[in-house]
């Protein structure tokens, strides 16, 4: 392994084959099957609790599956110590040193394996992550951010095969954020290093990886290049998880060639074959809110457009480049409409009857079977307190003026 | 009743427009200085007592003042006995506390670190030395050596004293651990770091603070000790024993010389740790 006698030359593949993990009395990872390609960046991103850590100890040696093989460039290190791997973590807890400088910190690694200049590559590093001038420091006497990028630093100067990220840019500001994103992208295209990243920010984990995994209770649920993830969701979970989405759900009353249409709430909403994952009976489908297009009169409608309405606004949130509407259709449901603010103010006011529609080919079919027990709680819900809320502050600030 | 409130009340306001306050002298402003006072008096008199006749120019007893000599101070080694006796106790007190320093170490991280069995059992019987009076368990000590059939002398010293000082140092380790984040240990191992140079390079420089406590109470148990050693020390002396056995006939100034200098070395050193502790935040404080 090229690892062990300096630093890598590339990246290294990694497969987790059958693995599942149990802990006394709680099963943290189902079963994980996983390929991540030399020289890609994969992100993780689920929920808290799903088992990102937990998968990643696994990859690093720090904690044994119960069953199952971990691989790292085509060799089974299932059974070797974390010492022995080619891996590095940048830990979620940032781990550092108490009783090093900053500067000794970065250093471990290179010493350990007794690389020629630790010194020098230690302040490179440091200087990569802006954080030079603060080499004499302890790391207590650094902030949360500066102690993150410090943790940063002290993985990457030892160039593994692998690195692990374990929310690396969690605790730094957004600009502070997107230029780690940047160095951090650069640095493993240059060497071509493999990355598991794993990160609770759907917008860092797609814009920097080839690869996102959305990970939800110790299972993958689905995972694949990050536009096909948003655009083609396979579960309720990634439906919502990655953004946001309206849901319906319905039987199937006919189908053609290339499309299913769905029965919902009497209304016939056209799908594409292919982009439905269950052709048959009760199944759900959805829509990204962007994607829809409201109106204040009904819409004429031929094949190649779905419509659902008159529903009735019910609250306008107005966010700058768009504005999000809430739309309550009878017997659908809330449906969320999210519109480019092309002109100047929304187009509908709260209790105007309006329409939605969208293009069929921006519909998609879940795999989910929704007879099943529902394995997340739609946004919809909080989404509706909120509204609740608000109407009922309303009425009694009338009340009072009254 | 009503003239003094009707006189309070006039004087209010007269005494707001003179001195903005008149400071109320409460118990706490002179009760506590004088309890501190009494406190630390009643503390440092026989300090001050012993290392005042440790100048004194004494013949066989030193209880009577004589006269101001610096004879004891340069010649500790006159009386032979005191100085046989401090080295002893300064052998005992360091091997037991090197024996007890390094197991307790050990037994202290395996205890917190691994779960086996007895564990929470072998925890229990650590604490009772700590627990049971001196006295029984120096003549139980005493009364097994005499079935072994072991010598008593120095090394039966040092086995006792290892055995107290032991539960001593499982316990200040102990607390050391516990708060050690294994985090820690497993960026060490992540960063290439072997065991043994985890242990080293990570472990054991965050325990040393919890260690050094451990070994100086250790220390300062052995040296202090008494009934322990006395029941198991056959004709061996150490400090306190000679202290006591010699109290009959008269204790030589020497010993003073002594008591007053291992005061004055605890003291010193907790001002030199004091003072480079300070010395050091203010260096990163500048920083
Ligand atoms: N040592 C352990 N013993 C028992 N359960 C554990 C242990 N470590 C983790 N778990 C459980 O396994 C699950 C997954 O934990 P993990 O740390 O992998 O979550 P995560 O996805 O990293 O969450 P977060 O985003 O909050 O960091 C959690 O429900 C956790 O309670
Ligand atoms: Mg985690």
């Amino acid at each position: 392994m090229a690892a062990a006698s300096g630093f890598a030359e590339s990246g290294a593949d990694l497969d987790l084959v059958g693995i599942q993990k149990r802990f006394p009395g709680f099963t943290a990872i189902e079963h994980l099957d996983l390929t991540i390609p030399a020289g890609s960046f994969f992100a993780l991103l689920g929920p808290s609790g799903c088992g990102k850590t937990t998968t990643l100890r696994l990859v690093a040696g720090l904690e044994d599956p119960t069953t199952g093989q971990v691989l790292i460039g085509g060799k089974d290190v299932t059974k070797l110590r974390p010492f022995e791997r080619p891996v590095n973590t940048v830990f979620q807890s940032y781990a550092l040193f108490p009783h090093m400088t900053v500067l000794e910190n970065v250093a471990f690694g290179l010493r350990r394996r007794k690389i020629a200049d630790p010194i020098d590559k230690a302040h490179e590093a440091l200087r990569l992550v802006e954080l030079d001038h603060l080499a004499t420091r302890k790391p207590q006497q650094l902030s949360g951010g500066q102690q993150q990028r410090v943790a940063l630093a002290r993985a990457l100067v030892n160039r593994p095969a692998l690195l692990l990220l374990d929310e690396p840019l969690g605790a730094l500001d957004l600009k502070l954020r997107r230029q780690m994103q940047i160095e951090l992208k650069s640095i493993q295209e240059s060497v071509g290093l493999t990355f598991l990243h794993v990160t609770h920010d759907q917008e860092e984990a797609m814009t920097m990886a080839d690869t996102v995994a959305v990970m939800n209770k110790g299972r993958i649920e689905q995972m694949g290049a990050p536009e096909v993830l948003y655009e083609l969701p396979r579960t309720a979970f990634v439906a919502n998880f990655l953004g946001q989405s309206n849901l319906f759900t319905g039987p199937v009353a006919g189908t053609t060639a290339d499309a299913i249409s769905v029965d919902v709430a009497g209304v016939k909403v056209v799908v594409p074959k292919s982009r439905a994952a269950r052709h048959t009976g009760t199944v759900t489908i959805g829509v990204r809110p962007e994607k829809l297009a409201l109106h204040t009169e009904k819409p004429a409608t031929d094949a190649s457009t779905n419509a659902l309405g008159p529903g009735r606004v019910i609250d306008v949130s107005f966010t700058g480049v768009s504005t999000q509407y809430l739309v309550d259709i009878p017997g659908v449901g809330n449906v969320t409409v999210f519109t480019q603010n092309m002109g100047f103010g929304p187009t509908a006011h709260e209790g105007a009857e309006v329409w939605v529609s969208w293009h069929v080919e921006h519909g998609f079919g879940l795999e989910d079977d929704p007879d099943a027990e529902p394995r997340f709680s739609p946004d919809a819900d909080t989404q509706m307190l909120a509204v609740q809320t608000k109407n009922e502050l309303q009425s009694e600030l009338e009340a009072e003026e009254a | 009743m009503s003239a003094t409130s009707a006189a309070t009340r006039t004087e209010l306001p007269a005494a707001r427009e003179g001195k903005p306050f008149k400071r109320r002298i409460g118990l706490g402003t002179w009760l506590l200085p004088a309890y501190v006072t009494i406190a630390f008096v009643f503390l440092l008199i026989p300090i001050v007592y012993t290392f005042i006749f440790s100048f004194n120019d004494s013949l066989k007893s030193n209880i009577v003042w004589r006269g101001f000599t610096f004879d004891n101070w340069l010649g500790i080694c006159n009386q032979v006995e005191v100085c046989i006796a401090f080295g002893n106790s300064l052998l005992v007190g360091g091997t037991a506390t090197l024996i007890a320093t390094t197991l307790g170490t050990m037994i202290a991280i395996a205890l917190v670190r691994y779960r086996f069995r007895f564990r929470s059992g072998i925890s229990l019987l650590l604490f009772l030395p700590m627990a049971t009076p001196e006295v029984v368990l120096a003549a139980g000590l005493a009364a097994e050596f005499l079935t072994a059939g072991v010598q008593k002398g120095l090394i039966t010293i040092i086995l006792a004293h290892t055995m107290f000082c032991l539960s001593f140092v499982v316990v200040t380790v102990k607390a050391r651990v516990t708060t050690l984040d294994p985090a820690l240990e497993e960026a060490g191992r992540d960063l290439y770091g072997s065991p043994t140079q985890v242990f080293w390079r990570v472990t054991f420089p965050l325990l040393l603070p919890g260690i050094v406590a451990a070994a100086m109470l250790s220390f300062a148990l052995s040296f202090d000790d008494f009934i322990i050693t006395y029941f198991n020390a056959g004709i061996v002396q150490t400090f306190p024993t000679y202290v006591y056995i010699s109290a009959a006939r008269g204790i030589p100034a020497q010993a003073n010389v002594i008591a007053s200098a291992v005061f004055i070395f605890a003291i010193a050193i907790v001002l030199i740790a004091q003072i480079t502790n300070a010395s050091r935040r203010k260096r990163l404080g500048l920083n």
